[in-house]
C-alpha cells in the first residue's frame, strides 16, 4: 500500500463484474471524449458525429447492414483471440491468418474440380485449415524453440500478405482492371449467400455466433477449457498439476487460426467474391479483433457485443467520412484511443484508489 | 549492531539483537532457516530497515538506506544468489552501478588493471573479459567478492557462501578469507555449516528463532557445544500420537541422484524406505536438496540417477501427470505460486488435479454440480472458512489456502503424500489444525514424507527422522531415540550415522 | 558500362531507402536492449513525417522539420512509456495501441496536406573531391542528403555507446536482469524510459527523412509498413546497432532487387524475405548457449516491479 500525502492506492482484494463493466464503460466514454475534441478541432459539433454515426451505422437497412458485415469477421476473429489469450498466447497473427484462410478458400473456389454443392462447404473447412496451421507455425516455434509470440505472429502476417500479392499477380491472375489485380470471380456455387441488396453474408455471422457459444462453453465447462484457463493463471500451478502447456498452447492456437481463417473465407467468398488486395481484403480486422477481444476481457460471449460495437465504430466512419468529409482514419484514432484508454484503466481495476478525506 | 528489532506480517525476524563484530576478525552467524542471520545482514546492507534498534560502525552511530549507502560505508556483501548479470563481462559486471568520477566512459583498462591487481593480492584470479555465464559458479563468486573488494569494503559480508562450491572451491576461499582478514578486513559469514565455523571463525554468534542464542570464541568452544546452542530447546509439548502401527513398505528409494536449476548436483545418492502407517520427517536446513526431493518425488524434476519405486512404479522416471493418478498427494512448499490457482475459485482449485475423470468430467464437460458438492463437502470437512465456494482463491487466508491444498490432495485418500513444509507462514490455530490432518493420514494407513525446517514439527509428527545435508542423507533414526545434540550435528554436516531401519 | 551504372544505382538507392530503416532500428535497439519492446514505431514515424513535412513547409526549412520530427517521436514514445513501465500496462497492446493512434492521427490531421510537394526538401550533396572517384564516387557521394551520413555516422557511436560507456552497462543490464541492476543502484525506470525516448526520437527523425528527403510530400499512410520491418530488422540485427547497419541496407537493397529481378522472381515474395530472416534468425538464437550470446535481452516485454507491490 503506497501513502502519498492524500491519495491512497492499495490492491483491490476482489474484482467484482460491476468494476469491470464500469471501469470498460468510463475507458470508452473517456476515447469519446478524446475523440470530441478532434471533432471540435474541425469545426464538427461531437454531438453532431456521434449522432450521425448511431443513426448511420444503425438507423437505416443499409447502415445496420454495413455494421453488420464488419462485425462478422470481427466476431469471429475476436471470439479466436479471447481464446488464445486466455492462454496467454498473444496471437497479432490474425490478419495473416485470415488472409491464409482466404487463400485456402479461393483454391478450392477457383481450381478444384469437386461436386457443386459442396464446394462452399468445402471452402470453409480449408479456410479454418488454413488458418489454423497459419496459427499453428507460431504455436510451435514458441513450444519448441521459445520464441517470443508476439513476434512470430506479426513477422507472419507480412508474410502471408505477401503470399497474397504474390498469387493475384502471378499465379492466380485474373483480368486486371484499372491497375488493381485480383483473380477471377468466384463461382456462384463458391460464393456465400448474402441478404439481398446488401453485403452481408449471414451464414458466416451464424457461424460466428455459434462459434462464440461454442467457445465460451468449452473454454468455461469442458475439461481441456479448464486447463487452458489454468495455463493462462498460473502455468506453474499447471506444471504441478500435470497439464501439458504445449498441447494446450497447440490447440488454442488451432482455435484461434482457424476462426480467423473462417473470417477470411467470409471476407472473401461472401464479401469479394473474389482474392483482391490484402489491404482491401481485411480493413485491418486482425488487429481491431484485438482491441475487441481486449474489451471483452477474453469472454468469448461478450465478443458478440463488443464486435457489433466496433462494427458501429467501423460504419460510423464511413458515414461520417462521407457526410462530414472527415477523413476515415479518426476511426483510426479513435481505436487507438479507446485501447489506450482501456490500457491505462486496468490501473484501476488492479488498484483502489481513494481520498484520505474519506474516513472508513 | 544492538537491539535490532525486525518484524514481517506474523513473524519477528530479528528479536532484540545484538552483534559485536571485532575488526580484523571472521565472524560466524550461526543459525537454522528461520532464525534470523540473513535478516539481519540485510539490515546491515541497507537491503531492509529495522524497525528497532541501532548500527554503530567505529562507535559512530549509522543509517544504511540502501545498499548504496552500505557502500559508501564500506561495507559489502556477497548474497547467496549472485547478484550478476549473466550476459555481461565480469569488468562491465564489477563496474554496473558505479558512478565514479571518470565521466560517462568507461576506462575498462584502468578497471581491468585494479581488478587483476586485486585479484593477484587475494588470490581471485578470474578472466576478467569473460562473460559471467561462461564462467563457473566459484569463479562467479570471486566476481561477487571482487566486486565489494574494488568498491572498498572493509566489511565483507558473506551469506551461505559455500552452498553451491565444490570442497575444492571451499578450501580455496577460505584461503581468500584469510588472506583477507590478513589485510585488515572484517568479514561476517552466514552459514548453517558447523565444520567451516569450526574452520575458518574467529567467533561466533548463533542465533535461534530471532533471538541471540551466545557468543563464543571458536577455540574455546566445540562442534557439539555449537549443534546444541544452534538446535537446543526445552522439551516440547508432543502431540499425543498413537503408537505407529507400521504396515508394508510402500517407498523405496535408492541412490536417487538430481540437479537443481543451476544444474549442480542437489541430490547425491539418497536412499530410503517409507512404510505404510509412518511419518518420516526430513529435517535439514533449507537448500540441502530438500526441495529437489519433494520435486523427483512428484514428478516435477527429473532425477539423473537412482530409483524411487512405489510399489511397482518408479517414481523417478513418472510425470506429474501419472504420479498424481497413482494417489500420492503433494502438498508444495510455494501453496500460493504452485499449489493453486488463485484466480480461479475455490471449488476449481479443489479439483485441479481431479478434473480428468469422473465424476468431475463426464465425456469433455466438467460436471459442476459435482465440483459443488465437493466443495462444500471439502469445506466443512477441513474447515475452510470462505464466503462460498464460488470465492476467488486468492482472496483467502494462508491457512485457508492451506486448508484448501489438503482438502484437494489428501481427498483421495492417498497411499502416499509428500508435504513440503505444510505450516510455514501458519498461524498457530491453522499449524495445529495441518500436523493433526497428517497425523489422521498415518493413523488411516497412509506413508507421509514430511519437509519442514522447522525442528520442533519433525520431532513431533515423525516417527522416524532423516536428516539432510548437501544432499546426502546423514542418518536416519527413530524418533524416540533421537538426540537433538546428534541431529544438530547431522544438518550441520558433522556426523553422520549408520542407517538404522 | 551496364553493371557498373546498375550497382551504382542500387548502392545508391541502398543508402537512401536504408536510412530511415537504419535511425528507426537504432532506436528500437535501445528500447528493446533495454527491455521494453516498442511497436508502435510504425505510429512514431507516421506521425514524425507528418509533423516533419508540415514543419518544414511551413518554416521552409528542412532541418527544423526534422527537430520538430524528433520532438514528436519522443513525445509519442513518452505515451507508450508511460504505459509500459509506469503503469506496467501489457508493452503489445500499448504499442499497438500507439500505432494506431499515430496512423490514425497522421491520416486525419494529414488531410489538407495531401499531394502538395515540399518546396524546400533537404539538399543534396556533392561532396568535392570525392565524388570524382570512380564508381564509388557517384555511388557515395553524390546526391545525397547529410542524413545519411549522419545516420552512418551514428552507428559507431550507438555501438559504443552501447557497449564501451557506463551507460551502456546500465541499459543493458537492466534489459537481462533488472533485479539485480536494481540492487546495484541503477534506476531501471529511468533507464528506461531514456531509451524508450531515444527510440522515439529516431523513428521520428526516421519518419521525418521519409517526408523531406526521400519523397517530399505528404501522403497518407507514407511510411508504408516501415514500423513493421524494423522490428524484424531489430532481431536480424542481433540488437546490434553495427548488424543494424548492414541489415538495413541489406534490407533496403532487397526491395529495390526486388523490382529489378522482376522477370525473375517475384518481388512480393523477395519483399517477405525481410520478415522470413527475423524468424529464422530467432529460431538460431534460440539455443541455449546462443541465445546467452546473442539473443534477446532476457527481461524484454517484462515490467519491473521492485519485489511484491
Amino acid at each position: 500500500m503506497t501513502r502519498a500525502n492524500w491519495i491512497r492506492i492499495e490492491r483491490r482484494p476482489t474484482l467484482s463484474p460491476w468494476v469491470v463493466l464500469g471501469v470498460s464503460v468510463a475507458a470508452i466514454a473517456a476515447a469519446l471524449i478524446a475523440a470530441g475534441i478532434f471533432f471540435k478541432a474541425y469545426g464538427v459539433s461531437p454531438w453532431r458525429a456521434y449522432h450521425l454515426i448511431i443513426t448511420g451505422a444503425l438507423g437505416s437497412k443499409v447502415g445496420i447492414a454495413e455494421t453488420a458485415r464488419r462485425t462478422i469477421p470481427l466476431l469471429l476473429i475476436g471470439v479466436g483471440l479471447t481464446v488464445a489469450f486466455r492462454a496467454l498466447f498473444w496471437n497479432i497473427g490474425a490478419e495473416g491468418q485470415l488472409l491464409v484462410g482466404a487463400i485456402a478458400a479461393t483454391g478450392v473456389a477457383l481450381f478444384v474440380p469437386m461436386p457443386e454443392f459442396l464446394r462452399l462447404p468445402v471452402m470453409f473447412v480449408a479456410g479454418f485449415v488454413g488458418g489454423a496451421m497459419w496459427g499453428l507455425v507460431p504455436a510451435v516455434l514458441k513450444v519448441k524453440f521459445g520464441i517470443n509470440d508476439v513476434i512470430s505472429t506479426l513477422m507472419l502476417n507480412y508474410v502471408a500478405g505477401f503470399i497474397v500479392q504474390w498469387l493475384i499477380l502471378g499465379p492466380w491472375k485474373g483480368p486486371t482492371a484499372r491497375g488493381f489485380a485480383y483473380t477471377d470471380k468466384f463461382p456462384a456455387s463458391a460464393m456465400i449467400p448474402r441478404i439481398p441488396g446488401t453485403t452481408v453474408h449471414w451464414p458466416t455471422l451464424i457461424l460466428g455466433v455459434l462459434a462464440a457459444v461454442i467457445a465460451y462453453v468449452w473454454v468455461a465447462r469442458t475439461r481441456q477449457g479448464f486447463e487452458i484457463r489454468v495455463v493462462g493463471e498460473n502455468p506453474h500451478a499447471a506444471q504441478y498439476a500435470g497439464i501439458s502447456q504445449t498441447k494446450v498452447v497447440l490447440a488454442v492456437m488451432l482455435v484461434s487460426g482457424g476462426l480467423a481463417g473462417l473470417a477470411g473465407v467470409g471476407e472473401v467468398a461472401g464479401v469479394q467474391r473474389m482474392l483482391l488486395d490484402p489491404a482491401k481484403l481485411s480493413l485491418g480486422y486482425g488487429y481491431t479483433a484485438i482491441i475487441v477481444a481486449w474489451l471483452a476481457r477474453r469472454n468469448p460471449l461478450a465478443v458478440i457485443v463488443t464486435s457489433a460495437l466496433f462494427g458501429v465504430i467501423m460504419a460510423g466512419g464511413d458515414v461520417i467520412k462521407v457526410s462530414l468529409g472527415l477523413p476515415f482514419q479518426l476511426v483510426n484514432v479513435f481505436n487507438g484511443l479507446i485501447l489506450f484508454f482501456l490500457i491505462g484503466s486496468e490501473m484501476f481495476m488492479r488498484y483502489r484508489v481513494s481520498f484520505a478525506w474519506r474516513k472508513r | 549492531m544492538r537491539g535490532i528489532v525486525k518484524r514481517f506480517p506474523g513473524v519477528i525476524a530479528n528479536d532484540e539483537v545484538d552483534l559485536v563484530v571485532r575488526q580484523g576478525e571472521i565472524h560466524c552467524l550461526l543459525g537454522e532457516n528461520g532464525a534470523g542471520k540473513t535478516t539481519l545482514m540485510r539490515i546491515l546492507y541497507g537491503l531492509y530497515q529495522p524497525d528497532e534498534g541501532e548500527i554503530l560502525l567505529n562507535g559512530e552511530a549509522i543509517r544504511v538506506a540502501s545498499p548504496k549507502a552500505a557502500l559508501a560505508h564500506r561495507i559489502g556483501m556477497v548474497h547467496q544468489h549472485f547478484h550478476l548479470v549473466p550476459t555481461l563481462s565480469v569488468e562491465e559486471n564489477v563496474v554496473l552501478g558505479l558512478s565514479e568520477g571518470t565521466g560517462p566512459f568507461l576506462r575498462l583498462r584502468r578497471t581491468r588493471e585494479k581488478l587483476n591487481r586485486l585479484a593477484g593480492e587475494y588470490g581471485l584470479q578470474v578472466d576478467s573479459q569473460a562473460k559471467i555465464w561462461q564462467l563457473s559458479v566459484g569463479q562467479q563468486q570471486r566476481v561477487e567478492i571482487l566486486k565489494a573488494l574494488y568498491r572498498e569494503a572493509d566489511i565483507l559480508i558473506m551469506d551461505e557462501p559455500t552452498s553451491v562450491l565444490t570442497p575444492q572451491e571451499v578450501d580455496a576461499l577460505f584461503g581468500t578469507l584469510r588472506t583477507l582478514v590478513d589485510d585488515g578486513l572484517t568479514i561476517v559469514f552466514i552459514t548453517h555449516k558447523l565444520n567451516e565455523v569450526m574452520e575458518v571463525s574467529d567467533r561466533v554468534t548463533v542465533l535461534r528463532k530471532g533471538k541471540v542464542v551466545a557468543t563464543v570464541e571458536t577455540a574455546t568452544s566445540s562442534k557439539a557445544e555449537l549443534a546444541r546452542l544452534m538446535v537446543g530447546r526445552e522439551v516440547v509439548f508432543r502431540i499425543e500420537k498413537a503408537t505407529a502401527e507400521r504396515g508394508e513398505k510402500i517407498l523405496e528409494v535408492k541412490d536417487l541422484h538430481a540437479n537443481n536449476d543451476r544444474g549442480l548436483p542437489a541430490l547425491r545418492g539418497v536412499t530410503f524406505d517409507l512404510y505404510e502407517g509412518e511419518i518420516l520427517g526430513v529435517a535439514g536446513v533449507s537448500g540441502n536438496g530438500q526441495h529437489e526431493l519433494s520435486e523427483v518425488l512428484t514428478g516435477l524434476r527429473k532425477a539423473t540417477r537412482g530409483t524411487a519405486y512405489l510399489e511397482t512404479n518408479d517414481l523417478a522416471k513418472c510425470s506429474a501427470r501419472e504420479i498424481a493418478d497413482f494417489g500420492v498427494a503433494h502438498v508444495p512448499t510455494e501453496r500460493i505460486r504452485a499449489g493453486t490457482v488463485p484466480n480461479m475459485t475455490i471449488r476449481e482449485n479443489l479439483i485441479l488435479k481431479s478434473y480428468r475423470a469422473r465424476p468431475f468430467c463426464r465425456w469433455v464437460f466438467l460436471d459442476q454440480n459435482a465440483a459443488t458438492e465437493n466443495a462444500c463437502h471439502a469445506m466443512r470437512e477441513y474447515e475452510i472458512s470462505a464466503p462460498h465456494d464460488g470465492t476467488a482463491a486468492k482472496n483467502l487466508s494462508g491457512g485457508n489456502i492451506q486448508r484448501l491444498v489438503l482438502a484437494r490432495e489428501l481427498s483421495g485418500s492417498p497411499r502416499f503424500i509428500v508435504a513440503a513444509h505444510p505450516t510455514y507462514g501458519l498461524d498457530v490455530g491453522a499449524t495445529e489444525q495441518v500436523r493433526q490432518v497428517l497425523l489422521d493420514q498415518r493413523a488411516q494407513g497412509a506413508g507421509v514424507l514430511v519437509i519442514s525446517e522447522d525442528l520442533d514439527e519433525i520431532l513431533q509428527l515423525s516417527d522416524r527422522i532423516l536428516v539432510l545435508f548437501g544432499g546426502e542423507v546423514m542418518g536416519i533414526m527413530q524418533t524416540a531415540e533421537a538426540e537433538l545434540e546428534e541431529i544438530g550435528l547431522m544438518m550441520a554436516g558433522s556426523h553422520r550415522r549408520e542407517v538404522a531401519v | 558500362m551496364e553493371w557498373q551504372t546498375w550497382l551504382v544505382s542500387t548502392v545508391s538507392f541502398m543508402l537512401v531507402h536504408g536510412t530511415p530503416l537504419l535511425l528507426a532500428t537504432l532506436g528500437e535497439i535501445y528500447a528493446e536492449r533495454s527491455g521494453v519492446l516498442n511497436l508502435g514505431i510504425e505510429g512514431m514515424m507516421i506521425m514524425g513525417a507528418y509533423a516533419g513535412f508540415v514543419t518544414a513547409y511551413l518554416t521552409r526549412s528542412p532541418w527544423i522539420g526534422l527537430g520538430v520530427a524528433a520532438a514528436v517521436g519522443c513525445g509519442f514514445s513518452l505515451i507508450h512509456a508511460f504505459a509500459s513501465i509506469t503503469l506496467r500496462a501489457n508493452q503489445v497492446v500499448s504499442g499497438l495501441a500507439l500505432t494506431l493512434l499515430g496512423l490514425g492521427l497522421s491520416g486525419v490531421l494529414g488531410r489538407p496536406w495531401g499531394g502538395m510537394p515540399l518546396p524546400n526538401s533537404m539538399p543534396k550533396i556533392m561532396v568535392p573531391v570525392l565524388a570524382d572517384i570512380p564508381i564509388l564516387g557517384p555511388m557515395l557521394f553524390d546526391g545525397h542528403t547529410l542524413v545519411e551520413y549522419i545516420a552512418i555516422l551514428l552507428v559507431p557511436l550507438m555501438w559504443f555507446i552501447l557497449f564501451r560507456t557506463k551507460i551502456g552497462i546500465s541499459i543493458r543490464s537492466v534489459g537481462e536482469d533488472p533485479a539485480t541492476a536494481d540492487s546495484l543502484g541503477v534506476n531501471v525506470k529511468r533507464v528506461r524510459y531514456l531509451c524508450v525516448a531515444v527510440g522515439g526520437i529516431l523513428a521520428g527523425i526516421a519518419g521525418g527523412y521519409l517526408a523531406v528527403s526521400y519523397r517530399p510530400a505528404w501522403t497518407e499512410g507514407m511510411t508504408g509498413g516501415m514500423g513493421w520491418i524494423v522490428i524484424a530488422l531489430t532481431i536480424f540485427a542481433f540488437w546490434n546497432p553495427v548488424i543494424g547497419l548492414a541489415g538495413a541496407y541489406l534490407f533496403a537493397a532487397l526491395y529495390h532487387l526486388s523490382f529489378r529481378l522482376q522477370p525473375w522472381v517475384s518481388p512480393e515474395l523477395l519483399q517477405a524475405l525481410p520478415y522470413v530472416f527475423a524468424i529464422v534468425v530467432l529460431v538460431f538464437v534460440s539455443r541455449g548457449s546462443l541465445q546467452r550470446r546473442m539473443g534477446a535481452p532476457a527481461a524484454l516485454t517484462i515490467p519491473y516491479t521492485r519485489g511484491e507491490d
